[in-house]
Order: structure tokens, then C-alpha cells, then sequence
């Protein structure tokens, strides 16, 4: 005879084969497409390298992961840190975090006012933000330049002001990157943003001013800690493509100014050394992941009570 | 040092002075409020008692500062405060949906006033037992304020907006969401609250039973106009407006006529159909003349054989036992219906049938002339 827990419990296992059955062409998919690709990173990076790119197939090396961070000098032998490798990781994960806390400084007050507009005219709002999403990324980027260049409009203004005298050198600098880069990925900060202030209960700005807060403390006290799943999605969404940006730092930035991106780029061309590619691939998703569990860690603390 | 003219009088609390409030502008202006004006004296419990939609919240929002007068001055213990921002007014609002901060629990949402205004740490914390100690929850301080009941919310809101001791506090229809018995009980406690904390309460509500129960004054409001201040019994016994004396409880609509202009009598004799006299009171400021309306209240009647006499007549049409009370509604000679509530007592049945010819005997001062 059979319980009414026995029952249920197998009520409860065929529910989860069926999920899995109706789930197994995604999965297959995402398996191939995604997570497959991976593992042949993974097992390249772990290769000799190949004369003329490529990797020597079954022929274990370490080589790629020990020039991620070192390098062995060619007369002596010995061990250094690999200071090139080093400051474009540095340059990347600076320049990222910059480019997040000025898209929240930027997108917040932008998403507030969209938020704050009647409903109708928010949809306007919102379309506009993504207009630059319909041209193609090398396209905007080669835009900026024009605003940003010597002569572009940017420096042109500034002089005709009388506000300076000589043009500023943006152009090949990191502050030219910054400006690509906030940009660019605005739009992904200000969207999430928008969302979640959209669902923000204004009755309870209203309550955070009839006890005393004044306007900032309800910024601070109120709208803040209320949005705060939208600031963290929207610094996933712009932290993350930041740290692997490709063409704006080798547009703006000029060949000396490198990122990620761009190190990696170099090792599957120029550089022949498809290990050390791989290897530089694989460390720059490992530091993505504990940005990521950092922002989690943070958020599920916060949630369950107040800083 | 006292002013001269404070001393006599109750001081008065906040005070609107012809308020007008306007949503909108041309075609879609909306008149929220049109000329109010209204004193709430110093630890009084007043009520806005009105229908969906006369202007109630509008009126708290105009003291609460989260909105502005289109014209007119509201006055906080005699200083005009219609520009202070919110945040600066010493008022508290309880609000319709208790707004409660959902990233807080329910000690840091009652700490927040305090905490805005700086208060030390120790007497915060001081002053938040306290509050949750008046509310009766002191075990639900570190709950988060969506695991607690709507009546509890409710508490919440209350000692939220307590705890930094305002001057006046608002509440925006706060039992509506509550059941029955929560609602009687809340009543009582927040009673029990204004005459322990000495607050002014300005009360909202639709249910005229409650600001009957609950008020020291009422102000029945309707399309955005105040039609009549008073106590619960001047409200109830003498409405000077058809609209009040509808909105609250049952009334029975007599014509009469007037033949003596009587200027400033507080009482005048009028007529009634079928000749008989009457004393009825006169709304403050008003000289009745010629065709008037008067009211009564049903429990303000009897009934009588038609051979005992009485000021009007007709017969019993609809007899209504309802437990406490039985209604008796009366056709008159005239064709108009007159309604006489009178209380059921034990062992006795019910004097007069459907289709008997009765006499209606008014009371002495239950007569009330109405406005318009
Ligand atoms: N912000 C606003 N914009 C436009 N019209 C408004 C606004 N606020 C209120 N009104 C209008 O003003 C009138 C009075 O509204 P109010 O909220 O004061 O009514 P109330 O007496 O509180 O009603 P209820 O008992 O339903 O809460 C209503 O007709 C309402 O539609
Ligand atoms: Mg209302």
C-alpha cells in the first residue's frame, strides 16, 4: 500500500524527469553553443603553442598559463612578473569600475526623471535611450572620436569659448576610453535602472519626507536602498562587457592604451601564442565570476536587513 | 509672553484659511477643494467625514505639505507654513496604505523620523520601545514588515508616525482596511493614544459611524466644500444641510412653511402640511421664510392612535423588526413618507400594524430647519 507520501513523492520525481526532458534541446543547445566552446578554450590553454598559431595538438604545456602573470628572461632564465600583462589587466579592471560608477552617477538621475514623467510619455523617454543601440558599435565609436579628436567638436567648442587655448589630448589616452566606454554602455545601466524605479512606490518618497528626510536623505534612505537590484544588474550589464572591450580601446585608445580585449585579440593574431590566449580568456571570465560573487554576497547581506 | 486674545479661546492648532486647491489647468481643472476653511483646535480629535472623492485626502496632503494651496494660507500654531516643504513641518501622516519602508524592519521604520532628525542613538532607541510598547508589539520589532498582518501594519504606521511627537497628526482613513472587530478595537486604542500623547489627531473617514464615535468635532464634506462643523450630536441632531443630514444616518425630509421673518431666533414656529405648528431650530445665521424643509431623525417620533393627537397623521405602511429597534414607515396624508424608529423593549409587541391610521408625535426640539 502505497502512502500518501510515497505518492506524492513520486508525483514529485516525475515532475522533475518530465522538466528535464522538456528542457533537453535548450540544454543541448546552450551545452555546444556555449559551454562547449569553453572547454576547448580550456584544453588550448593547456597546449604547446603551434609555430605559426594554432596549438600542437596532445602536447601538454604550461606555457600559456605561466605567461599570463611571468615571464622568464631569454638570457638568464629568471623569473620576473610580467609587467605588460600586469598593467593591462590593471588598466581593464580600473577603467571598468570607473566606467560602472560614472554610468550609475549618469543613469541614475536620467532613469529618476524617465521614472518621474507621466506614463505615457515615459515609453518616448526609454525609446530614445536605445537609439544608439541601432547603430553599429565600431560606427559609434568612430563617432566619439570625431567628438573627442584635436580637432573634433569637443575641443573646437572649447577653444571657440575661450576656455582653452590649446586642444586637449583625449584621443590615445585612458580618458578617451572612459569616454567611449560610459557611452556605449549607458543605455545598459540606465534601462535596469528605469525598471526598477519604475516599480519604486512614490508614496513612500512621500512618507521618507513627512519624517524629516530631506531631499538627499530620501535619496539616500529611501530611493537608493529600494532600487538597489537595479544599480547592481546595471553594473553587471556594464562592468562585465567593459573588461573584455575590444573595439573601443583599440579605436580611442590607440595601440599603446590596451585592454583585455585587446591582449587576447593580439595572441591569436600577431602574437601566434594561442595558449597563452586561451589562458588570458579563461582568467579574465575568473575575475568576472568573483566581480559577480562579490555583487551577490553583497546584495543577499543587504537584503535581509539595512546598511 | 501670552497674546491677549489666546487666553480666552482654546488655541487653535492648525487652521485653513479659504483654501482653494486645483488639479489641472483649463479644460481638465479640477476643483479639489474650493474655499475651505477650518480651525482644528489644540488636542482636539477632528474629523473630515465626506463621500469618495469631496476632497478629504486633498485637504491632509495641503497640511501634510505634499501639496500646495492654489489659494489660501494654512496656519501651524498661527505661523503660515503653506511654503515649508514636508520635511519641515512638525506633522506626521499615517498614511491610507500605510506606506511602510519594505528594506526596514518594523523598529528601523519607527526609528526613521527620529533618526532624521537626529536624535542620539540611546534616546532613539529609548523612545522606539516605547513606541512598539504602545502599540503592543514589543516581540515584532526585528520582523520585516512584510511578515506581519495588515492590522499590524497598521500599529506600525501609527507608531512611525508617533514616535517623533508631532504637533498635529494626520490619518488618512487608517481602519479602512481592517475587519470589523480590529476596526472597534483600533477605534478605542487610538482614542486611548490622542488622550495619552496629547496630539491633535486630524481623522479621516467615509464611515459616519466611526467619526460619530470617535471625534471630539466633525467637518462633513462634499465636492470640495466643507458644508458643517460641529460635535457628533450638533452634527447628527442638527444638520443645517440636506446633504448632512443625508450622509449621516437616517432622516425624514418635511416640508413647512414659515410665516413670521424671525432675524437671528435660534428656534422659529413653522407649518406643517395639515396645519399643525411646530418649534424647530434654525442653522447659526440663517432667517428662514416661507417654504423651508425641516428634518427629523426617525428615533425623534412617536407614533400615537389617531384619536391621541400629534402633529402630522397618515398610516402605517411597512413594519421593520431589526433586533434592537423596530422601523415603522408611515405614508402621511399628504403622500409623503415619514420613517419612526422606536426601541424594542421586553415583553412588549409592537403597538401599531401595516394599514392602521396612526398620529405622528415629533418631539419637543427635534425639529431642525435646513439650509438650502
Ligand atoms: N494629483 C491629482 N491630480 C488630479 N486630480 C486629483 C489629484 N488628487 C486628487 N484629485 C482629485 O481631487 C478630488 C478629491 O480627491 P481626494 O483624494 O481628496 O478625495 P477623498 O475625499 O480623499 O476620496 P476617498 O474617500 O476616495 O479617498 C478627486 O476628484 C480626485 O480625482
Ligand atoms: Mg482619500
Amino acid at each position: 500500500m502505497a502512502t500518501a507520501r510515497e505518492v506524492s513523492d513520486r508525483a514529485a520525481r516525475r515532475d522533475v524527469r518530465d522538466r528535464w526532458l522538456l528542457s533537453a534541446p535548450a540544454l543541448i543547445v546552450i551545452f555546444f553553443a556555449a559551454i562547449g566552446p569553453l572547454f576547448v578554450m580550456l584544453a588550448y590553454s593547456f597546449m604547446a603553442k603551434g609555430d605559426y598559431g594554432d596549438v600542437k595538438f596532445g602536447q601538454f604545456s604550461l606555457d600559456g598559463w605561466f605567461s599570463v602573470f611571468l615571464q622568464r628572461d631569454i638570457f638568464d632564465d629568471t623569473i620576473t612578473l610580467a609587467d605588460a600583462h600586469l598593467s593591462i589587466f590593471w588598466r581593464s579592471v580600473r577603467l571598468s569600475v570607473i566606467t560602472t560608477v560614472l554610468t550609475i552617477a549618469l543613469g541614475f538621475p536620467t532613469a529618476y526623471f524617465i521614472a518621474t514623467r507621466p506614463r505615457h510619455t515615459r515609453e518616448i523617454w526609454v525609446f530614445l535611450v536605445t537609439i544608439p543601440f541601432w547603430t553599429n558599435l565600431l560606427i559609434r565609436t568612430f563617432a566619439m572620436q570625431e567628438v573627442i579628436r584635436n580637432e573634433g567638436i569637443l575641443n573646437t567648442l572649447l577653444i571657440r569659448l575661450g576656455i582653452i587655448a590649446q586642444p586637449l589630448q583625449i584621443m590615445y589616452t585612458d580618458a578617451a576610453i572612459l569616454f567611449g566606454m560610459v557611452y556605449v554602455y549607458l543605455p545598459l545601466m540606465v534601462l535596469p535602472l528605469y525598471a526598477s524605479m519604475e516599480k519604486l512606490d512614490f508614496r513612500l518618497v512621500e512618507a521618507g519626507y513627512d519624517l524629516y528626510a530631506g531631499r538627499l536623505q530620501v535619496l539616500r534612505r529611501v530611493i537608493f536602498p529600494l532600487v538597489k537590484p537595479g544599480v547592481i544588474a546595471g553594473s553587471i550589464l556594464v562592468f562585465i562587457p567593459s573588461l573584455g572591450a575590444y573595439v573601443i580601446p583599440r579605436v580611442l585608445g590607440g595601440g599603446k592604451n590596451m585592454m583585455l580585449g585587446n591582449l587576447i585579440e593580439m595572441q591569436f593574431g600577431a602574437g601566434r601564442n594561442w595558449p597563452l590566449g586561451a589562458a588570458i580568456s579563461i582568467t579574465l571570465m575568473a575575475i568576472v565570476m568573483v566581480a559577480l560573487l562579490f555583487y551577490v554576497r553583497n546584495t543577499a547581506r543587504s537584503g535581509a536587513g539595512h546598511g | 509672553m501670552p497674546k491677549p486674545e489666546g487666553v480666552q479661546e482654546k488655541r487653535i492648532a492648525v487652521e485653513a484659511r479659504g483654501i482653494t486647491k486645483i488639479f489641472g489647468a483649463g479644460e481638465n481643472a479640477l476643483r479639489a477643494l474650493d474655499n475651505v476653511s477650518v480651525s482644528i483646535r489644540q488636542n482636539e480629535f477632528f474629523t473630515l467625514l465626506g463621500p469618495s472623492g469631496c476632497g478629504k485626502t486633498t485637504l491632509l496632503r495641503l497640511i501634510a505639505g505634499f501639496e500646495y494651496p492654489s489659494e489660501g494660507a494654512i496656519l501651524l500654531d498661527g505661523t503660515d507654513i503653506a511654503t515649508l516643504p514636508p520635511f519641515k513641518r512638525p506633522v506626521n501622516t499615517v498614511f491610507q496604505s500605510y506606506a511602510l519602508f519594505p528594506h526596514l524592519t518594523v523598529a528601523q521604520n519607527i526609528a526613521f523620523g527620529l533618526e532624521m532628525l537626529g536624535k542620539p542613538r540611546a534616546e532613539i532607541n529609548a523612545r522606539v520601545a516605547q513606541m512598539l510598547k504602545l502599540v503592543q508589539m514589543e516581540e515584532l520589532g526585528q520582523r520585516r514588515t512584510d511578515q506581519i498582518s495588515g492590522g499590524q501594519a497598521q500599529r506600525v504606521a501609527l507608531a512611525r508616525a508617533l514616535a517623533p511627537s508631532p504637533k498635529v497628526l494626520l490619518l488618512d482613513e487608517p481602519l479602512s482596511a481592517l475587519d470589523y472587530k480590529l476596526r472597534k478595537e483600533m477605534q478605542i486604542e487610538l482614542k486611548r493614544m490622542q488622550h495619552e500623547t496629547g496630539i491633535t489627531f486630524i481623522f479621516v473617514t467615509h464611515d459616519q459611524e466611526e467619526a460619530l464615535t470617535m471625534s471630539d468635532r466633525i467637518a462633513v464634506m462634499s465636492k470640495g466644500k466643507i458644508l458643517q462643523i460641529g460635535g457628533p450630536r450638533d452634527i447628527y441632531e442638527r444638520p443645517s444641510d440636506r446633504f448632512v443630514a443625508n450622509f449621516i444616518g437616517e432622516t425624514n425630509f418635511i416640508d413647512a412653511e414659515i410665516d413670521g421673518a424671525t432675524g437671528g431666533a435660534a428656534a422659529v414656529i413653522a407649518r406643517l402640511p395639515g396645519g399643525a405648528q411646530i418649534a424647530a431650530g434654525v442653522p447659526d445665521g440663517m432667517v428662514p421664510r416661507g417654504r423651508v424643509a425641516i428634518v427629523v431623525r426617525p428615533e425623534h417620533a412617536v407614533l400615537a392612535r389617531p384619536d391621541e393627537g400629534g402633529q402630522l397623521r397618515g398610516t402605517v405602511e411597512n413594519v421593520v423588526y431589526s433586533g434592537t429597534d423596530t422601523h415603522f414607515h408611515v405614508r402621511l396624508d399628504g403622500g409623503n413618507p415619514f420613517v419612526v424608529r422606536s426601541q424594542n423593549r421586553r415583553g412588549t409587541e409592537a403597538a401599531f400594524a401595516a394599514g392602521d391610521p396612526v398620529a405622528v408625535r415629533i418631539q419637543d426640539g427635534a425639529a431642525q430647519v435646513l439650509r438650502d
